[in-house]
């Protein structure tokens, strides 16, 4: 279909509409922009705004008086933000290889003709469905080494198990990364069951009948029939680890000391209990630009790939 | 994969048996977790300190669930989660219907009534989306004091309809891009003006749509913590926030059946949404996401 | 006074011009068919008439008064659309009064229209049900139901039929066809199959690339088509063309044409057929055009009364259709399709004698693809 554009005559054609042909003309749009007006407002002028912030020396309140990149120049020299770097970079990774490789597995498997599909799925799934506070609240427990896993399976005669990663500054960085794959890699799952689901039954036959074996149909022929699966999958879980949150915050707290620390809280803490709010602001635009440096390229492919579709 | 002949040779049996095998045990590591949280909470603390994770509770008790509803510490105060429980609903209830609503006249505006811009104006609004929230919120906290909102349960609202009209949009405009136009021009023929066809017409058939797009904006809105943290009171907080104070409250013995009892309490409302209206969960979030 | 006029229309999006400055005007009563291959403009002119797009420039009168300007619902239209686009949340009782419902026509006449409608297409049973419960031939019927229920001044059905399997098709044909006959309605029909065209319409306009290339008769159009377009587009199988030389005088023009590994064949142009276009195109190539039932049997019986000439040519490929054969034959630098009777036995490979009936052949210059006779 092609574009309708509305009462989009000239000056005088326009004036010759009937009150009624009118009003149909910008009834859309007046419907349309509040949205819009509240989109400009508080997704773009905020951003603007934090980007103005993060050019002063703003502390416990908003200010402005202008210190150039210094916050930026600042971030860089803060050990605390390297920390929170690497460490996304560490469980950002993590999380997303992760992820793929169980969901894939598991959907690979599910699709299987298995008997009560619906419900290991929904088993699967269901994290999905709590909230990050939940999860690191449950999963807290579970990796308390005195009352969780630890001190079960020591209890099942395992005295020289040790799991006590939660305490451990080196490793407690990996905890986050179990309990967001626990909570996410379900929702992989789902995608690529569905991406598996929508191919051509005739393919996979075909193949069959070409006397491939099933492992290597599935390497050969489904998988990359998946790409654009895995491309959104990454997408999504790549911007879940940025955004990282809650997840912390309930988890470890961003301990032991900051050896959990990410950006985002690196930012909320600058930000509301630091007065750092420069700091804070800065640390929020890389943040921001990581975010784009991972959806434009994304974007760009899928706008390129629909032309060529 | 239906269809296929295979053949059942013990080797073949072994192969679907292991399959199985891996399958369960999967489950049994997501549902690990979720078990662990409701034995818990229903032990009373001694057996906690002596038995296993997963022993069966020997003397099973309401009293960690009562404790955490309407005693147990948050913070500074000690009247359990129930009151942020009731909170949380106070926010989502409003931001859910207020951001559908908005989401399906745009949707609707935007597909069946294509104006010069409209595509641009779409693609503006989606990248909404994709933001990390953090870019918005000291802008967000000065904005609400101005309008007298900071702490308010009318602010949190305010801030989950602006940062979820992204999605519904998003959720509305591709199902109605979906419905031919012709339905639309009919309408028009017949003599209907734009909120009469809405209404009359579209509505009716946009059910699944309204129950993807209510459950997406239940869950998120419900879960959150980042803006529920930034821009609550004691007085306003919503159920996440409280859970964390409660479990990160460090005043006395620590009451692990409590803690997961108040978890259970903030879990409960998408977990049984999630239970009743699974197929409409994946579907948003898939819409959310893949389509985005 | 004409029902529809259309003065100089033109429609762009962005830089393409879909619309080409089309004028057209339809008389009362008139039921006028807008045929053309896919994207030649015929479904844009349909919707800028029932104000669904805004025209760029150009001017639309229904009933005498300009309503260029006037939303669909000012412009008392009923339009038929090729998906039926039937209000799926509502019954077809409702579907068929909605229109009314608009223009706030008071229930009880509502209810008589809605009588009165599916009496006259025999859906009375299906009134309480869902378009979701009814097969494609229902709904087209309720599709048509919900615009006859109005009584507008004009009726616009877009490809209406296109939905519908064969058999289906041409049952519903007929039935429009009885309908108009019986109402005496104003209607505007596009489709892209020029069965339909030439079965229906009183009058064809036959559209290409933004234009309309004739308008005419079905008779006209098929039997005097403009160009080689028009001629190529109405009537299947298509119109044959071959390339041919034009020799001779004034009085005497004919067409040589030359075929491999057969003798030259020369066809004289019927005097009385002549124009003076021709005389300027003699020594030069022309493109003969003749239909399939142009060629017939040589029948002795004719004996030398018969017009037309004789051509003898080796069958490459008999399709028998039940009701005639039709045969592929070298002819020219290419093949024709000529049609004959079934009784003919013919099988590929075997030679036959046809006779070409040139009171009926058109003639086209090459190179602008226009009539030269």
């Amino acid at each position: 279909m092609v574009t309708t554009t509305l009462g989009d005559g000239t000056g005088s054609a326009a004036s010759r509409r009937t009150p009624a042909a009118r009003l149909q003309d910008w009834l859309p749009r007046l419907v349309v922009a509040p949205s819009f007006a509240i989109s400009l407002f508080f997704v773009y002028g905020f951003m603007l705004w934090t980007f103005v912030l993060s050019l002063t020396n703003s502390r416990m309140l908003p200010q402005y008086d202008f210190i150039g990149f210094a916050q930026y120049a600042r971030l860089m020299e803060n050990e605390r933000w390297w920390v929170a770097s690497t460490n996304l970079a560490i469980f950002g990774g993590l999380f997303v290889v992760i992820c793929l490789v169980i969901g894939a597995g598991l959907a690979i498997l599910l699709d299987q003709r298995i008997r009560q599909e619906g419900v290991l799925r929904t088993i699967y799934l269901y994290p999905m469905a709590l909230s990050l506070i939940v999860t690191g609240v449950v999963w807290k427990w579970l990796l308390n080494p005195s009352l969780g896993i630890e001190a079960m399976v020591q209890g099942w005669g395992f005295e020289s198990f040790q799991f006590d990663w939660l305490v451990d500054s080196d490793m407690a960085i990996y905890t986050l990364v179990l309990a967001a794959v626990w909570q996410a890699s379900g929702f992989v799952m789902a995608m690529f069951l569905a991406g598996l689901r929508g191919i051509d039954d005739n393919i996979i036959k075909a193949a069959q009948l070409d006397g491939a074996s099933l492992p290597r149909v599935y390497w050969r022929v489904v998988l990359p029939c998946l790409r654009p699966v895995v491309f959104s999958a990454v997408m999504i879980l790549a911007h879940i680890a940025i955004k990282s949150f809650d997840l912390v915050m309930a988890l470890t707290g961003g301990g032991p000391g900051y050896a959990t620390d990410l950006p985002a809280t690196f930012m909320y803490v600058h930000a509301f209990t630091r007065a750092q709010i420069g700091l804070g602001s800065a640390s929020a635009m890389l943040m921001l630009g990581a975010v784009l440096a991972i959806l434009v390229p994304y974007l760009f492919s899928e706008l390129r790939g629909r032309k060529h579709g | 994969m239906d269809n296929v002949i295979r053949r059942r040779t013990p080797g073949a049996r072994l192969a679907r048996w292991s399959l199985y095998a891996v399958l369960i045990g999967m489950a049994l590591f997501y549902l690990l977790p979720l078990v662990v949280m409701l034995l818990t909470s229903v032990k009373p603390l001694e057996e906690i300190r002596a038995g296993s994770l997963l022993a069966l509770p020997q003397a099973p008790t309401l009293a960690p669930w009562v404790k955490a509803w309407s005693e147990a510490c948050t913070g500074m105060r000690c009247e359990g989660v129930g009151g942020y429980f009731w909170n949380s609903f106070r926010i989502v209830i409003p931001a859910v219907a207020i951001s559908t609503l908005l989401g399906a006249l745009n949707g609707y505006a935007l597909t069946k009534w294509r104006f010069r811009g409209a595509d641009l104006i779409f693609a503006l609004m989606l990248f909404g989306c994709f933001i990390p929230f953090q870019v918005v919120l000291l802008p967000m906290a000065r904005t609400l004091g101005w309008l007298g909102l900071s702490t308010s349960t009318a602010g949190l609202v305010l801030v989950h309809v602006v940062f979820g009209i992204a999605f519904t949009t998003l959720f509305f405009r591709n199902f109605y891009v979906s419905i031919p136009n012709e339905l639309v021009s009919a309408a028009k023929l017949d003599g209907a003006g734009f909120f009469r066809i809405f209404w009359r017409i579209l509505l009716p058939i946009s059910a699944p749509i309204f129950v993807v797009s209510v459950i997406w904006q239940f869950t998120q809105i419900w879960n959150d913590f980042l803006f529920g943290v930034a821009f609550s009171a004691f007085e306003t907080q919503p159920v996440t926030v409280a859970l964390n104070n409660l479990v990160n409250t460090s005043t006395g013995v620590k009451e692990y059946n409590v803690d997961m009892a108040a978890a259970m309490i903030a879990a409960l409302p998408t977990l049984v949404v999630y239970v009743l209206a699974g197929k409409y969960f994946v579907r948003g979030l898939t819409a959310g996401s893949v389509k985005g | 006074m004409s029902a529809l006029e259309i003065r100089q229309v033109r429609k762009d999006f962005g830089a393409t011009r879909v619309l080409k400055d089309v004028s057209l005007s339809i008389d009362s009563g008139e039921f006028l068919i807008l045929v053309g291959p896919s994207g030649c403009g015929k479904s844009t002119l349909m919707n800028a008439i029932a104000g669904l797009e805004p025209v760029t420039a150009g001017e639309i009168l229904i009933a005498g008064e300009d309503v260029t300007w006037r939303t669909p619902a000012e412009r008392d239209i009923a339009m038929v659309f090729q998906s039926y686009a039937l209000y799926p949340s509502m019954t077809v009782r409702q579907n068929i009064a909605f229109g009314l419902e608009m223009r706030k026509v008071p229930k009880a006449e509502r209810e008589a229209a809605v009588e009165r409608v599916a009496d006259l297409l025999q859906i009375s049973p299906l009134l309480d049900r869902k378009p979701s419960q009814l097969s494609g031939g229902q709904r087209q019927r309720v599709a048509m139901g919900r615009a006859l229920a109005r009584e507008p001044k004009i009726y616009l059905f877009d490809e209406p039929l296109s939905n519908l399997d064969a058999k289906l098709r041409v049952e519903m044909r007929t039935e429009i066809k009885k309908l108009h006959q019986r109402l005496g309605t104003t209607i505007v029909y596009v489709t892209h199959d020029q069965i339909e065209a030439m079965t229906l319409a009183d009058r064809i306009a036959v559209m290409r690339d933004g234009h309309i290339l004739q308008l005419g008769t079905p008779e006209e159009v098929y039997n005097d088509p403009v160009d080689m377009f028009v001629a190529g587009f109405m009537g299947s199988p298509s119109m044959n063309f071959i390339q041919a030389t034009l020799e001779g005088d004034a009085g005497a023009y004919r067409l040589a044409i030359e075929t491999p590994e057969s003798p030259r064949l020369v066809l004289p142009w019927p005097a009385a057929r002549e124009t003076p276009a021709m005389a300027d195109a003699v020594g030069g190539r022309a493109v003969l055009g003749l239909r399939p039932e142009h060629f017939s049997e040589e029948d002795l019986r004719l004996g030398d009364r018969a017009e037309g000439t004789l051509l003898a040519a080796k069958v490459t490929v008999a399709e028998p259709t039940g009701a005639d054969i039709l045969l592929r034959l070298p002819l020219g630098d290419g093949e024709v399709t000529a049609r004959v009777g079934p009784k003919a036995s013919i099988a590929a490979g075997e030679w036959i004698e046809l006779r070409v009936d040139m009171s009926r052949a058109v003639l086209f210059s090459p190179d602008s693809e226009r009539r030269l006779a």
